[in-house]
């Protein structure tokens, strides 16, 4: 296999398997902690303001690591330094 | 497929590109200033008031009162920054709805220049606040060897604002081109109503965490209490 192969497969099968993994504990996350929040919210409905805006900023908070999986999955398919560069190589050749 | 508005290129002279983030940005500038100006023309101070001047106040209000809640005691001397921030990232994620607009804000050169923005409005309503010695002091808190880790979150954090918003306007536009492709007609106008719920609600975190931060940053250490307060009774 030469380079263009291998860096074409790897681009792609870590790119799966980057966004895949990488929306697994976020979604646990956010699952316990929109539990938890129903459960205060529950107990003292009069704080709500406060608890439905600290559950928004940390949802964000916990968000931003599946978002950082998904920008290096897209850097991986569509900006892509190794494959630019070795297509560059090839075409030069 | 293309991953920014940068990639739109209206007009080209050399060096200077004029691309899709420049032009949308300065479109949106002009619409916020010049809408409030044309709203605040006649402001009336009676019970009887124009709906855009209730809206503006409506707006003014609910982000004066958010700031105040995040623990910054005058919330008019941030209401400037805080509130510009907040009605930018909202007015670029809201306008998704003309056709042939992208969001400047799914370009990492926005996201990045507001994200900075923030970080060199930290130390500034700090010293502002505290003075240049108490500020530089706080970095030391609670005891020197804090320093490099103190640095380093205060990086790390402009970077997380930076790639957080930059990340979820980009998925947002992303989805909505796929989805186009796929299925015309039912799903991007789904998805685009997703896209604006999560552009709100991002406008929404970034102000809110740069309020956070300043209020780390200006909080005026409060003296400790005397140990007349922690008797039991």
């Amino acid at each position: 296999m030469d380079s263009l192969t291998i860096i074409a497969v790897a681009s792609i099968v870590i790119a799966g398997i980057t966004i895949s993994l990488g929306a697994i504990g976020p979604a646990l996350a956010e699952g316990r902690a929109v539990a938890t929040a129903l459960t205060s919210l529950a107990q003292q409905p009069d704080a709500s303001a406060t608890i439905t805006r600290t559950l928004f900023v940390g949802l964000a908070m916990i968000e931003s690591i599946a978002i950082y999986c998904f920008v290096v999955s897209m850097i991986l398919i569509f900006a892509n330094p190794f494959w630019n560069h070795v297509i560059a190589q090839t075409a030069g050749k | 497929m293309h991953l920014s508005p940068d990639q739109m290129i209206f007009w080209q002279h050399g060096f200077f590109k004029l691309n899709g983030t420049i032009a949308f940005t300065w479109g949106l500038m002009l619409v916020l200033a010049g809408g409030s100006k044309l709203i605040t023309r006649n402001l009336s101070t009676g019970l009887e008031r124009s709906r855009w001047q209730n809206l503006l106040e409506i707006v003014v209000t609910g982000i004066e009162k958010q700031i105040e809640e995040v623990g910054l005691s005058e919330p008019q001397k941030y209401l400037g920054f805080l509130g510009t921030l907040f009605l930018f990232i909202a007015t670029a994620s809201l306008c998704t709805v003309i056709p042939g607009y992208e969001p400047p804000t799914g370009s990492l050169s926005t996201t990045a220049a507001l994200a900075l923005s923030v970080f060199v409005a930290v130390p500034f309503f700090g010293i502002e606040e505290q003075g240049v010695g108490e500020y530089l002091r706080s970095y030391a808190q609670p005891t020197v060897l804090m320093l490099p880790f103190n640095i380093i979150s205060e990086l790390s954090r402009t970077l997380a604002l930076a790639v957080r918003l930059f990340g979820n306007m980009m998925s947002g536009v992303m989805i909505i081109g796929i989805l186009l492709t796929i299925t015309p007609f039912l799903f991007p106008i789904v998805m685009t109503l997703l896209g604006l719920l999560t552009g709100m609600v991002q406008a929404y975190i970034f102000s809110i965490l740069g309020a956070v931060y300043i209020a780390a940053g200006a909080r005026v250490r409060k003296p400790k209490p005397g140990p007349m307060q922690t008797v039991p009774a």
